[in-house]
């Protein structure tokens, strides 16, 4: 009963605020206006979760899933579908002749649809095949290239006594301490359990480094959104 | 003094005749600034430094040379000259391109006097101690009427390289010319090649052995996590949720969260404990359904499998965070069990998941992601131990024989490291460093 209140009331004030700050004309009356107040109703809805689940959340988190899904297939079927497939053969431009050679990937596509039948499912294989031995292909040498080689040519450098020689060692070190914890063929007992102790303390702090970056990150989207709210919408700022 | 300005008036000169040279030639090189003034006004008071550049003044490469750069798809053509010790660091090289020997000659390209030595591109020409003493260029593309064009594979284009310094432009009188073409190999990725087949032959023949006997791999603490975690789901009477990570089937670690999935769908089904698996793709839905439902069929409970508890949270990242956030909060799970490649949605996933209490594990080989899942989730299966779970649940030649050839493969770059660096250290010895250049 009394979140039920809080929520009557919340929804009063809310709404209280926005025909009080129509009517002094802080926001306008008209689309933009319209929009600055559904996007802090949004914003605010979601944030309700912090208190607890609720119906407004509820409510943000629908919309959000049924627009994200409408906008997804916008974006599938627009850009890409309609602007690269079918606008490509029914309206090629002036002096251009349509490009039949898209029916290839378009028959690629298709075949990967026969999987929804258990009587043609064996052709979506085709699509695959092709589909994995591209990307095969494609993905070997840039991994080899920027996952091995790239990793291990700087870590390939001769030590000296020297801050740089000692940064050297550090990184030389926790590359070994990292690839013996990743090694699944021993058990972590002895001198392997040792080393791989090694590994899971460098694992550990470039976790944390990176933990704290990203929070940085994530602090500066929601200073991002409370100016929106102070500032866009109620204009206090 | 009289003597010195003498002798830098003449040296003055000698660019402006050579400027003019070149305007007929249709050749655009910027005169140096002030030179006619210089001529026309008395002679004024010059630095002694000023006249040192004045009076060292560069002659346009001779030795020079053009060949269709190697190692590429076509389209370009390099240059090369040796390097001159004599040369201001203030001089440029001008490098100037046309479509007959007669020009008209364009400038494509400004080589500083000390940069651009062939020794800093072991790419194209390798390790040589006397690379350093020569300078290349790499011509692609230039600036014609219709904008910038594209060098043509099998055109043969000319070349000639001035010199331009304080005192002024000197055009280069040999004209070099050299037809671009693509190449099949790129010999400087030999050593990828190697590679391939070194950890590819690894994983062949552990795949090999696996299929003739038992491999082992060593414990991983998170898997017999889930044990506990579907236990404990049992114990409570309340359902187990599966969360997928973002990326679709083509995805390794989706594939390996979907043999995981079996595990845990088989176990679920042996204990009576409900199982909802939330995708984001329609494809790993399928997938995931075809799975639930074998395990369900394995542990003779095809009755208890449902298609409607495998379903679709959302198809947009944050969507699908505050679906499954939603589900998290009003189904309360005894157990989350988050798997796959997750983006910025998995802190918000696994927080949200904290607060309800339920004991969470977590696999990704998202290393960006890793933090998150370590610091909210009981049990972190770290990068490739995701692979690994996978691999020991499914008992699959394969997937066994693959961990093992990329333990070899590991071992190997183990190897490398250490003898490399002591190579390095105490011989000198780069020839492993180079090898492992990308």
């Amino acid at each position: 009963m009394r979140d039920t209140y809080i929520f009557l009331g919340v929804l009063l004030l809310f709404a209280a605020v926005n025909i009080g700050l129509v009517a002094n004309g802080t926001l306008a009356a008209d689309w933009t206006g319209l929009g600055i107040i559904v996007a802090a109703g949004m914003t605010l809805a979601l944030y309700s979760f912090l208190y607890k689940d609720n119906p407004l959340f509820k409510f943000a988190e629908h919309v959000f899933v049924g627009v994200a899904a409408a906008y997804v297939f916008g974006q599938t079927w627009y850009p890409t579908l309609y602007g690269e497939l079918i606008a490509e053969w029914t309206d090629p431009g002036e002096g251009e002749t349509p490009n039949w050679w898209l029916l290839a990937p378009t028959v690629l596509g298709l075949l990967m649809l026969t999987r929804f039948s258990l009587r043609f499912g064996w052709l979506s294989r085709y699509a695959f095949a092709f589909f994995v031995g591209l990307a095969a292909g494609w993905t070997i040498p840039r991994y080899i290239s920027s996952f091995i080689l790239a990793q291990i040519e700087p870590t390939l450098q001769p030590l000296t006594w020297s801050l740089e020689g000692l940064n050297l060692l550090v990184v030389l070190v926790g590359v070994i301490g990292v690839l013996v914890y990743f090694f699944f063929s021993v058990e972590h007992t002895g001198t392997a359990g040792h080393i791989s102790k090694v590994g899971i303390w460098f694992l550990m702090i470039s976790f944390g480094a990176s933990f704290g970056y990203t929070i940085m990150a994530r602090i500066s989207l929601l200073i991002g959104r409370v100016t929106f709210l102070l500032d866009d919408w109620l204009h206090l700022m | 003094m009289r003597a010195k300005n003498w002798l830098s008036a003449l040296v003055l000169a000698w660019p402006l005749a050579s400027a003019a040279e070149n305007a007929e030639q249709g050749i655009d090189i910027p005169a140096a600034p002030g030179i006619g003034t210089l001529l026309a006004d008395p002679l004024p008071p010059i630095e002694e430094q000023e006249l040192g550049e004045l009076l060292a003044h560069p002659e346009p490469p001779i030795k020079v040379q053009a060949f269709d750069t190697p190692n590429d798809d076509g389209g370009s053509i390099t240059l090369t000259w040796p390097r001159n010790p004599q040369i201001s660091e203030n001089a440029m090289y001008q490098v100037a391109i046309a479509d007959s020997p007669s020009g008209p000659f364009r400038v494509v390209a400004e080589v500083a006097a000390t940069g651009n030595l062939m020794s800093e591109a072991p790419a194209l020409f390798g390790r040589r101690a006397d690379l350093e003493n020569h300078h290349y260029v790499n011509v692609e593309e230039f600036a014609a009427a219709g904008g910038k064009t594209p060098l043509e594979d099998g055109k043969t284009y000319y070349f000639h390289i001035d010199v331009r310094s304080a005192g002024g432009a000197i055009r280069g009188k040999v004209i070099v010319n050299a037809e671009s073409k693509g190449n099949f190999f790129n010999n400087s990725k030999i050593n990828n090649l190697v590679l391939c087949l070194v950890f590819s032959g690894l994983i062949m023949g552990y795949i090999g052995i696996a299929r003739r006997r038992e491999l082992k791999i060593r414990r991983i603490a998170g898997l017999e996590a889930l044990d506990e975690a579907l236990g404990r789901a049992t114990e409570m009477g309340k359902p187990v949720l599966f969360i997928h990570g973002l990326r679709g089937m083509d995805a390794i670690s989706t594939i390996a969260a979907v043999n995981i999935l079996g595990r845990v769908a088989r176990r679920t089904a042996e204990y009576d404990t409900a199982l909802r698996v939330v995708a984001p793709d329609p494809v790993v839905l399928s997938v995931s359904q075809e799975t639930m439902k074998a395990s369900y069929v394995e542990a003779g409970r095809p009755d208890a499998f449902n298609p409607d508890h495998v379903f679709i949270a959302g198809t947009d990242q944050f969507s699908y965070a505050a679906a499954v956030e939603g589900i998290m909060i009003r189904d309360r799970p005894a157990a989350h069990i988050m798997m796959g490649y997750f983006y910025a949605e998995s802190l918000l996933l696994a927080e949200t998941g904290s607060t309800t209490g339920a004991i969470q594990i977590a696999g990704t080989d998202a290393f960006t992601q890793l933090p998150f899942f370590v610091t909210t989730c009981d049990y972190t299966l770290l990068g490739e131990e995701l692979y690994a779970a996978s691999a020991y649940l499914s008992g699959e030649p394969r997937m066994l024989g693959s961990l093992k050839g990329q333990d070899g493969g590991k071992a190997i770059l183990l190897a490398v490291l250490v003898l490399g660096t002591l190579l390095e250290t105490f011989l000198g010895w780069s020839q492993l460093t180079h090898f492992f250049t990308p």
